[in-house]
Parts: structure tokens; C-alpha cells; sequence
């Protein structure tokens, strides 16, 4: 039978400086990335779409602090955050962003195809729920070449309604393969309410049908997720098979870009609500408060990663274009 | 139900292309209490590309519906309801989501019919946005009415301005069969003279955009305008060109296209998907197995490069089809003895 664990309610504590400052940097990397792509999209910079990660911060920070290189992860359109978290370089997303040839796609997939294979990112996705199959398929393959490497896939709440997650949860629990399933709730498929979308409160009652263990974390505490996340990798690394874990969080801009909204799905109030659970303020006062850091030791991580951005954004802006000639390139392998 | 033909007498006044199809649309809805409209963010949003505006004002939760995301059910809701004498609209946003819905499409809305022995018709309209120049990359531009075109049971209509947007979708409704009506998405803000009622565009007519003598260029949704602009083009060199925009893919009126090529004895077929397997092939076939020898010159094809549309908006603009190459195509074809 599928059993809830109990984390939920666990404080989050014992956690070691280490981890503390592993999440915040990664915490703070993606946030300035997402708001500097903003930026730029609003400059009328960056062509195509752009699905940001803002609010969202402590469920990728959280689980990729659990991983490893050699861990697999598969995303989705809202994939920045993940590919930041994972150790994605930022000189290959911006460049990717810019449509340069020296993206992480060689600009040819921009923001919703983001991936690099050495550090086991599988590759955002334009395709709702497609990343969840994908997932079982490479955890399929660490097992069969006798690897303990696991895979987490990532996708929203509104994903859980296709079919794709649902036989690809099914597939990882029948085959018990290494898999973990985050769902970053963020309440909203699109304009769409969650109770719009589904009769549940928690996604995370959805593992359930497929004999999977979940737990459901407050996603805006980095902590708390990461050591749902930690217990869901070592489970699945150790041949337990998967589970589901369902971070509750929010998106702090719209659905997509910048620019305000044309109808309002959401009250200034519940936006308001969950800015003031900002995930990094929340690890800020911890780490402030349990001594973990000093004030001066996380302005440091500011301070270091906006110069490491603005060098990536630079190297973007100078990077070359590709070269129509090569409009067949990568089309076939051989 | 009735499809009437075009009626230029109409009073028309300028609309967008996105607009000229949402009021289609809710004539339509307004004409035939059985007309429905299920999709993701439909209703409350009126579509990610305004398709939808003012529509659940208008016609409330009943006809106006948001589903959750599930393409599949979503087809599925459209061919059971369509079965039971409904007449449902349903939404795909983006035309390459068909890939997750594509056997309620293919497999049941198509053959329903057929396979029941004529028991029943399937009177669905499928809706969704196709078409690269957004940089929306390689998953979210295709233009993919080749597959659907090859499926006995469906029919394809392609719009290129709003006139045709309006008409064509009104037509998509009244009939009786599954239809998809692939809007474009650059032409979504482009404007254009529409008139004010209710009118439908016969589906399987196509239409003589402009007169030529020279050469004849079939042209498919976007690229009818591209093609005009060509023509434009290549007036100034002292060559006409006929430009024929057969509006609907399937089924495809092959008989203006003969007819127009013992004219002008030369043929360009030009579309936005790749060019490989795509309808150009089947024009140029059954060009040449019927009009061979009125022939100059072998029938040229224009597509896109066999290949995924790539995100960067140089490799995009290299890759899509344009006006361009359509004028390059015919001065090649006129090189021709
Ligand atoms: C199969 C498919 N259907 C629809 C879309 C359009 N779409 C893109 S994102 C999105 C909402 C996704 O919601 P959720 O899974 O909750 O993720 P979130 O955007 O909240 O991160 C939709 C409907 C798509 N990309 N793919």
C-alpha cells in the first residue's frame, strides 16, 4: 500500500552550514539569473518565450543538493531554475537565450530546451508532462548498466493532468525504478486554478493510485525540501523504487514574460502572501539567525554571482550567431 | 446543415485576423445552440492568443469550458459529444500538441464514421495556432498539416487573412466531419476586410488570390501573402503571377490549380512545413499526372528545410519560407524554355 510519510510536519532543522550555504548560493544564482533574462526580455533582447522560476527557488536548490553529477533530471518549459540548480553554466544559457551559437543548444532550442548532458540535465521541455516518461527512461537505463545513479523529474501541478505522467508513474512503480517525481505545485496551470484543474488539494495523493510513497514539503522552505529530497534519492539510489514528492510554492511572475497581466487570475493579496515567504529571505533569516552565515558572507554570494552574470551576459552579447549554412546540422546522428 | 458561398454584397469593415475568427466563432455559437468550446484556458483567459475574448461573457460556463491539461480527453470529450449530435469546438493551443492527441484525431474522430458503417457523423472543429516566426522553437512552430491531410476522414483548413479565418471556421462548424483549422500564428494581429454577418467559405473551393500569366504559385496559409508580396515584386519586372490559395488542404480543390496551369504553364507550390512528404509533393503529383503536357517546366517546390524549426531567429528566418524566395523560384522557373 502507498504510504504518506510524515516530513511535512518535521521541522526542518539539524541541517549542516554546508548545506545551508549550498542552498542558498544555489538559491540565489537562479533568482538572478531569472530576473536578469527578465530584464533582458523586457529590453526586447531575447527572442521566444520565456517561462521564469522566480518564487520557485527552493524546490530546485533543495533537491539538486541531493544529487549527484550522474544524477538525471528532466524539466520542463519552466526549466531555468533546474538547469541553474544542477550546475548548468551561465554562459550557455544566456547564449542560448540570445539564439547564439554558443548556447547550450548551439541556439537552436532557446529557454524551453536547455540541457547539459554532463551534468545529467535532460533537457527542459516545451511539452507539457513529456519530461516525466523521459525520466523513467533514463532511470531504466542507470539501473540496466548496473549504475546506482537516480532520476528526478520535474513538473507542475497542471501536468499531473495528462496522460504522459500518469503512465509514466505507473511505468517507474511497476518496474520500481529509481525515479523521483517533484511536483512544484505552484497552485496555477497557466490562468488556471488548481481547483480549476483538478478536485485534490494534494497532487501528491495522486501517487497513491500508482503504489508510490509521497510526502508533501512547503516549497518555499529550501530546508524542508531538500531533506524530502534526500530521503526520496537515497530510497530510489538504494533500489526502493520511486517516489512522489509535492513542494507547495509559487511563481512570482506570470505564466510567461514580463510584462503585466492581461486578466487578473491572481489577488495582489495572495501574490503578496507568498512574496513574503520569499524562499531566500526565508534561508536568509535562518542562516542569520542559527549563525550560519553572516550577513557579509551572503551579500558575498550576491555580489559574486551578479559579476558572474553580467560576464555571461557579455560573453552572450559577443558570442557569434549561427550560421544559417548549418540549418542541417544535428538533424540525424552519423 | 448549409454552407453558403461568399457573398462580396456584404458590408465589411477592418478586423483582425484573430478577431475575424472570434467572431466566426461566436456567430456560429449564436446560430447552433449545439456549438461548444472546450480547451485549456478557453473561457476564463480567452486563450493564450485572445482567440477565446468575451466569449464566456457571452455564452456562460455551459458552452464556454476550461479543461485541465489532457489533450487526449480533450479530443476524446470533442469526438464522443460530436457523436451524440453535439457540435464541439476544442482548442489545442499550439498545433504541435496534436502529438499527444493524436489517436483520438487520427484513429476515432477520423474513421468513427466509416468504421461504424455510416451509423453516425462526427462534427468536431478543432482549432489550434501553427506555424514558426515567434521563435518559439523547435516543439511550439510546426506547421504539421501534412500528417493531418493524410488521414481519410479529416479535412484541413488553412486561413490566411481574416477574411478567410472567419469563413473558414464558421464553414469547419457547419460541417459534418472532423475538421482542424489551423490559424496561423503571425497573422493572428494582421488585419483585413471582413464582413459583418455570418458567412461561411465552401471548404474544399480554392481561391485565385491574383490574376497571372506567367506562373502559377499554390500557396498555403501564411505564404499566400508572402507569395502576393512576390507577386508584387516581380510586376515591377514585367511578370504576372497567379497566386492560388486553396484554403482548404483537405479536401484540396485540384481543379483551379489545373485549370490555372494550362494558363501559365509553369507551377510553384510553396508552404511553411518542411518540403519533404509535404503537400507540395502531392500538388506537383497530381499536377503533372494531369496537366503534364501543358508543362514548361517541372513544378518547383518550396518548403522548409528538412529539419526541426530551430529557435535562433536567424537560423528561423533562413528557414521559413518568404516572399524572396517565392520571386527567386519564379525567375527561375521563367529561365526555363
Ligand atoms: C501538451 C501541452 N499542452 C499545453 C501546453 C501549453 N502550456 C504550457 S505551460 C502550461 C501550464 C503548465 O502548468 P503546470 O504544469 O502547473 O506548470 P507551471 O507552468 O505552473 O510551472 C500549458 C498549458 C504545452 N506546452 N504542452
Amino acid at each position: 500500500m502507498a504510504q504518506r510519510a510524515s516530513t511535512a510536519s518535521k521541522k526542518s532543522t539539524q541541517v549542516s552550514t554546508q548545506v545551508i550555504r549550498d542552498l542558498h548560493e544555489r538559491m540565489v544564482r537562479i533568482r538572478l539569473f531569472e530576473t536578469e533574462a527578465g530584464k533582458l526580455m523586457e529590453a526586447g533582447k531575447l527572442p521566444g518565450f520565456l517561462h521564469l522560476y522566480v518564487g520557485q527557488e527552493a524546490v530546485a536548490a533543495g533537491v539538486m543538493a541531493a544529487l549527484r553529477d550522474d544524477d538525471q533530471i528532466t524539466s520542463t518549459h519552466r526549466g531555468h531554475g533546474h538547469a541553474v540548480a544542477k550546475g548548468v553554466g551561465f554562459r550557455e544559457m544566456y547564449a542560448e537565450l540570445y539564439g547564439r551559437v554558443t548556447g547550450a543548444c548551439l541556439g537552436r532550442g532557446g529557454s524551453m530546451h536547455i540541457n547539459d548532458l554532463s551534468r545529467g540535465m535532460l533537457g527542459a521541455n516545451g511539452i507539457v508532462g513529456a519530461g516525466v516518461p523521459i525520466a523513467v527512461g533514463a532511470a531504466f537505463a542507470a539501473r540496466y548498466k548496473g549504475e546506482d545513479s537516480v532520476a528526478v523529474t520535474f513538473f507542475g501541478d497542471g501536468a499531473t493532468n495528462i496522460g504522459a505522467f500518469h503512465e509514466g508513474a505507473n511505468m517507474a512503480a511497476i518496474l520500481g525504478l529509481p525515479v523521483v517525481f517533484v511536483c512544484e505545485n505552484n497552485g496555477y496551470a497557466e490562468f488556471t486554478p488548481q481547483s480549476g484543474h483538478m478536485l485534490l488539494t494534494d497532487v501528491a495523493d495522486r501517487a497513491a493510485a500508482y503504489g508510490m510513497p509521497s510526502v508533501i514539503v512547503d516549497g518555499m522552505d529550501a530546508v524542508a525540501v531538500h531533506r524530502a529530497a534526500a530521503e526520496a534519492v537515497a530510497r530510489a539510489r538504494a533500489g526502493a523504487g520511486p517516489m512522489m514528492i509535492e513542494a507547495k510554492t509559487y511563481r512570482f511572475f506570470d505564466h510567461q514574460g514580463v510584462k503585466g497581466l492581461r486578466h487578473p487570475y491572481r489577488s495582489d493579496e495572495e501574490v503578496a502572501e507568498w512574496k513574503s515567504r520569499d524562499p531566500i529571505d526565508l534561508l536568509e533569516a535562518r542562516a542569520l539567525a542559527d549563525g550560519t552565515a553572516t550577513r557579509a558572507d551572503l551579500d558575498d554570494v550576491w555580489q559574486r554571482t551578479r559579476e558572474e552574470i553580467a560576464d555571461a551576459i557579455a560573453y552572450a552579447e559577443a558570442s557569434p550567431l549561427p550560421d544559417p549554412a548549418d540549418l542541417l546540422m544535428n538533424v540525424y546522428s552519423g | 446543415m448549409t454552407t453558403t458561398t461568399e457573398a462580396p454584397a456584404l458590408a465589411t469593415r477592418k478586423l483582425t485576423y484573430v478577431k475575424a475568427f472570434n467572431e466566426g466563432l461566436a456567430q456560429a455559437m449564436r446560430e447552433d445552440e449545439n456549438v461548444f468550446v472546450a480547451g485549456e484556458d478557453v473561457a476564463g483567459y480567452g486563450g493564450v492568443f485572445r482567440m477565446f475574448d468575451n466569449l464566456l461573457d457571452e455564452f456562460g460556463p455551459r458552452r464556454m469550458i476550461d479543461t485541465p491539461i489532457s489533450e487526449a480527453a480533450l479530443v476524446g470529450l470533442g469526438v464522443g459529444a460530436a457523436a451524440q449530435g453535439l457540435r464541439p469546438v476544442v482548442d489545442l493551443m499550439f498545433m504541435d500538441f496534436i502529438g499527444v492527441c493524436l489517436d483520438q484525431i487520427v484513429n476515432q474522430a477520423a474513421k468513427m464514421k466509416y468504421m461504424f458503417g455510416g451509423a453516425l457523423s462526427v462534427p468536431l472543429t478543432i482549432t489550434t495556432a501553427s506555424g514558426a516566426g515567434l521563435g518559439a522553437a523547435a516543439q511550439h512552430s510546426q506547421s504539421l498539416e501534412a500528417w493531418l491531410a493524410h488521414v481519410p476522414g479529416l479535412k484541413v483548413v488553412m486561413p490566411c487573412d481574416a477574411y478567410t479565418a472567419k469563413g473558414l471556421t464558421v464553414s469547419a462548424i457547419r460541417d459534418d466531419n472532423p475538421v482542424v483549422v489551423m490559424l496561423n500564428k503571425v497573422l493572428l494581429g494582421s488585419t483585413g476586410e471582413v464582413p459583418e454577418e455570418i458567412y461561411g467559405i465552401p471548404l474544399g473551393q480554392a481561391h485565385t488570390a491574383r490574376q497571372g500569366s506567367d506562373v502559377t504559385v499554390i500557396a498555403l496559409g501564411r505564404m499566400v501573402g508572402e507569395a502576393l508580396a512576390a507577386a508584387d515584386e516581380l510586376a515591377a519586372e514585367g511578370v504576372e503571377i497567379e497566386v492560388i490559395d486553396p484554403r482548404t488542404v483537405q479536401p484540396l480543390d485540384t481543379e483551379t490549380m489545373f485549370a490555372s496551369v494550362r494558363r501559365t504553364n509553369r507551377v510553384l507550390v510553396v508552404h511553411e512545413a518542411v518540403t519533404f512528404g509535404g503537400l507540395g509533393a502531392e500538388i506537383a503529383a497530381q499536377i503533372q499526372d494531369v496537366v503534364f503536357d501543358y508543362l514548361d517546366a517541372p513544378v518547383l517546390r518550396i518548403g522548409a528545410p528538412f529539419s526541426p524549426v530551430p529557435f535562433s531567429p536567424v537560423l528561423e528566418k533562413a528557414y521559413v519560407p518568404d516572399r524572396a524566395r517565392i520571386a527567386q523560384g519564379c525567375r527561375r522557373l521563367l529561365e526555363r524554355s
